[in-house]
């Protein structure tokens, strides 16, 4: 027993040594070569040469398209997978298309990297046996915002809808309601046609000052000086912060109000080609491959490998906007499959916000 | 005086104060106008030079945006590549091809046949072409979208192929698009064209056949060719009935151009645009040319 | 094959049946489809489903007749500066005495529609923002110490509207006033005519056919656009366009999205029928 205990403590210590040989590279399986693989990812969600070294270690060839929000990924491959093989779904979007027969299940054989896994990342809520998907990347929904507009910082939503200037919204309407209801009081995935409502007149209301509702392109309209405020997804905005090495800009979740997500890869019924959507998401799920896609867009990593290797900038790591602190998690809001008919009550809400926010 | 009188000098003064009013607006609208239709773009050129990031001010020149878009280190994000703008823009050329080819033959074939042609429903044919040239494009975009999903499931149903969106979808779209346009243009063409040579062909023995290839052709060949371009243009030129029937992996410099604007941020995006203006520029001048020397040789 | 080609020659109308049949395979029937579909129930992720109801049209005629008029209006007062820029614009072309002068004139509206209708629709992008040209140029200036709200806004989109269609206003108008006949002019004035008068009696109608043409040429495309106010009108500049282009992405109602744009296609074909019926009035005159 003892000696168990030691072998396993010099395994540890020797660990960090052995990374670097060891998990270097990945490799790519025999046998692609020449195939083609169709990825459908959001915008600013991956890093420069993760396509690229893909390409190259597998011998294959890379369509990427980008969607901005779930909404719009799903109402594409509903209307028929026009020949995408991977998806990156978040939580509850995973959910509703499993349940309608819009992914098919990977084979976690084929995908060794599963151990890199965060344990809590594995066998999700959403999808309780990782039969339909695997974890990409996590982060936070919240406001983006130029410091010299808000000298006293923003502490609650209040702040951005009493603002006098322009304020964008975001294109993700389960999290914007989700907000107002988390406000009003309500459960944020309620499916209460009332509270949807509510929650709709609450945004309207509050909406005067919102000139544009982004298709997550929130962190570029602070950038250009369209709007001051943004709602967006944590990593965005970290990135333009990192990219202009400035104070400009400051993340926040106003209040510790806003929604935490984990978006996750998947393969969408009539992909054309699964099996190298698998080995693309065992590449993903690489040790150095997962901290160079952390490095690079500012969110979280779900791979504990990633995490232990020291390949994770210690920046990014010790950054409270990229990695929350567990007090804040707690208090934050993720987004469940409300079900198909408070769906269509959420997208009709949504529908009749947009026009009223104008009008 | 008599008061009619001074009325009628009144109305004299006043009319010649409209007059001048009037000449000086006449004067003054194309000025504004002319401003207002370059404005936008010499502002565009302007500031793809500029040092700063700013559109607001001018602050000295600099080429390193233009830079930039070779070394490939546009925005933060790897939206941008210049391999993919490339890529982009050689998948729109060959949707523009195929699409430009069949639309022109199938264009001249009904123009044809309208001209010469006597058949009932003619008028109905007649609406029939102008309705493409007149209908909203996110109603033809949609239209064809749930078209295709329609018929590619039918497909499935029927012979259990999966049949995918992609290049061939986009040039159907672009060909159904572009027919009306050639038509139009052939058929004005068609109806300037003196129809007593034909007849004088016939007449001195030529068959239908060589009267078409030997006379009519080379007399609408301007007007084909004319049709085809403006064909071309539009198909290189269309975002919204692209975007709503394109597949994987078939991005058109449109689409291409329309992630760019959403998600950069200015100063190589105006480089950019400068580029693609020269090229559009260059690519019609040369065709221009090309038809000016066409025309003169007949 | 060459029989079948002297008969179509000596008729011709042979030559018509593959582009028929081509325009009713990908131009009537999908429209015919969004009719159909503009009348089925939604049914779960969307699609379009039995049993056949007109909720959507009540939808669109209901809540949604607040964007389906504000692209009416916006698309009419398009229209409107497009004449009343368009119009002089034509007549001062036309009026050139040198053919290379008037060729370069008319060249100079043309040239700037060789470039992408994206990047123009952007240039005003830049232009408009807050910390845009224009705000930049008038702040420099001291006009103003706080930028003017310009961009997302319906000012944005009736500008980018503008700009987008005005020679579809002017090149129409320009042939009819190239076609007009300056002597009726003087004919008019010889007859005590003074110029209001020539202008409305003589000139206006006999390049009415143009300004019709131009109109509904400008209309149109206005009245369905989704480029424009995608990326100039914000929340406030929404358009018809940008909500059917929302049914089929994000709200992902397939049906809706193809009542709305079948009522906008009514709304084409009544502007059509005001066209063609003021033209027709227009040559009987």
């Amino acid at each position: 027993m003892k000696h168990l205990l030691l072998l396993i403590l010099a395994g540890l210590l020797l660990a960090p040594a052995a990374a670097d040989d060891d998990m270097a590279a990945w490799t790519c399986p025999e046998g692609y070569a020449g195939q083609t693989l169709s990825i459908f990812n959001w915008s600013t969600y991956i890093a420069e040469d993760t396509v690229p070294n893909f390409e190259a270690a597998c011998g294959v060839t890379v369509n990427y398209d980008i969607y901005e929000s779930n909404e719009a990924m799903l109402a594409r491959i509903r209307q028929g997978n026009p020949g995408y093989d991977l998806v990156v779904p978040s939580g509850g979007t995973v959910q509703r298309m499993a349940e309608e027969m819009l992914l098919i299940p990977i084979d976690l054989e084929m995908i060794p990297n599963v151990a890199n896994v965060v344990e809590d990342f594995l066998a999700p809520a959403f999808d309780p046996e990782n039969r339909y998907s695997l974890p990409y990347q996590w982060g936070t929904l919240g406001v983006g915002y130029r410091t010299a507009a808000f000298p006293d910082g923003i502490s609650s939503w209040d702040d951005i809808w009493t603002y006098e200037g322009n304020v964008a919204w975001i294109d993700d309407r389960d999290s914007m309601f989700g907000i107002a209801l988390t406000i009003l009081g309500y459960d944020p995935n309620t499916t209460d046609s009332d509270e949807i409502n509510e929650a709709r007149d609450y945004l309207i209301e509050r909406g005067s000052n919102v000139v544009t509702v982004a298709a997550d392109d929130g962190q570029v309209l602070l950038e250009r000086g369209e709007v001051d405020v943004a709602v967006e997804y944590s990593g965005d905005i970290s990135q333009i912060l990192w990219d202009c090495e400035c104070e400009d800009y400051a993340y926040v979740l106003p209040g510790g109000v806003g929604n935490v997500w984990f978006d996750n890869m998947a393969i969408p019924v009539d992909a054309p080609n699964p099996e190298l959507a698998m080995v693309f998401m065992d590449y993903i799920l690489d040790a150095k491959v997962g901290a160079d896609l952390t490095n690079y867009i500012w969110y979280a990593s779900p791979n504990q490998a990633s995490i232990d290797s020291g390949y994770i900038d210690e920046e990014i790591l010790a950054d409270p906007t990229v990695f929350p602190p567990a007090d804040q998690m707690a208090n934050l809001f993720v987004i469940i499959d409300k079900g198909a008919e408070a769906e269509q009550l959420i997208n009709d809400a949504w529908d009749e916000l947009l026009i009223f926010l104008g009008a | 005086m008599s008061a009619q009188a001074l009325i009628n000098e009144n109305a004299l003064g006043r009319n010649r104060r409209i007059k001048r009013l009037g000449k000086l607006g006449l004067l003054l609208n194309p000025l504004v106008a002319y401003f207002f239709l370059w404005a936008p773009i010499l502002v565009l050129v302007l500031f793809s030079f500029n040092q700063s990031k700013s559109v607001a001010s001018f602050t000295g020149f600099t080429l390193k945006w233009y830079s930039n878009i070779l070394n490939n280190v546009v925005g933060a994000e790897s939206a941008f590549s210049t391999e993919l703008m490339l890529n982009a823009f050689r998948n729109s050329l060959f949707v523009g091809t195929i699409a430009t080819a069949i639309a022109t033959a199938l264009g001249t074939m009904i123009a044809l046949a309208m001209a010469r042609g006597r058949f009932p429903g003619k008028r109905l044919l007649d609406g029939l072409l102008f309705l493409p040239v007149v209908i909203p494009e996110i109603t033809q975009a949609i239209s064809l979208a749930i078209f295709f999903k329609v018929a590619f499931d039918w497909i499935h149903l029927l012979s259990g192929e999966r049949v995918f969106p992609g290049f061939h979808t986009i040039i159907m779209a672009h060909v159904t698009f572009n027919i009306s346009y050639v038509a139009i243009v052939v058929r004005a063409r068609l109806a300037d064209m003196d129809p007593t040579l034909e007849e004088a062909a016939s007449d001195l023995g030529a068959n239908p056949w060589q009267t078409f290839w030997r006379v009519t052709f080379p007399l609408i060949l301007p007007g084909v060719i004319a049709g085809a371009l403006l064909a071309f243009t539009l198909s290189l030129d269309d975002f919204v009935i692209t975007f709503f029937t394109s597949g994987v992996g078939t991005t058109t410099l449109p689409v291409f151009v329309y992630g760019l604007l959403k998600l950069t941020v200015t100063p190589e995006v105006n480089a950019i645009s400068t580029i693609m203006m020269l090229l559009s520029t260059l690519l019609i001048g040369i065709s221009l040319a090309l038809q000016g020397r066409g025309t003169s040789q007949r | 094959m060459s029989r079948w080609f002297r008969r179509s020659q000596k008729d011709g109308s042979l030559l018509a049946l593959p582009t028929v049949a081509w325009l009713l395979v990908f131009f009537v029937l999908p429209l015919v489809i969004v009719l159909v579909v503009s009348l089925m129930s939604r049914g779960r992720g969307g699609v379009a489903q039995m049993p056949l109801t007109l909720q959507h049209y009540e939808r669109t005629f209901g809540i949604f007749s607040i964007i389906l008029w504000r692209s009416i209006g916006l698309a009419g007062l398009t229209t409107v500066v497009c004449l009343l820029v368009g119009y002089p614009l034509a007549f001062f072309i036309s009026t050139r005495r040198r053919p290379i002068v008037q060729q370069i004139a008319l060249f100079l509206v043309i040239l700037p529609f060789w470039t992408n209708f994206l990047i123009r629709t952007y240039a005003w992008r830049i232009l408009l923002g807050d910390e845009g040209t224009i705000n930049g140029v008038l702040r420099a200036l001291g006009v103003i110490s706080e930028p003017l709200q310009l961009l997302n806004t319906q000012f944005a989109v009736l500008v980018g509207l503008v700009y987008g269609f005005l020679p579809f206003m002017v090149l129409p108008i320009f042939a009819s006033v190239e076609r007009f006949n300056f002597r009726y002019v003087d004919a008019a004035q010889d007859l005590g005519a003074n110029e209001t008068r020539t202008f409305l009696r003589v000139v206006l109608p006999l390049t009415m056919p143009g300004v019709l043409a131009g109109c509904a040429l400008v209309f149109i495309p206005s009245v369905g656009a989704f480029v424009t106010p995608d990326l100039l009108g914000g929340t406030k500049g929404l358009m018809i366009g940008n909500l059917i282009n929302n049914q089929f992405g994000g709200s992902g109602n397939m049906p809706l999205g193809s009542a709305l744009s079948i009522v906008m296609m009514g709304v084409v074909m009544l502007s059509l029928l005001v066209y063609v019926f003021g033209n027709r009035r227009q040559t009987g005159a």
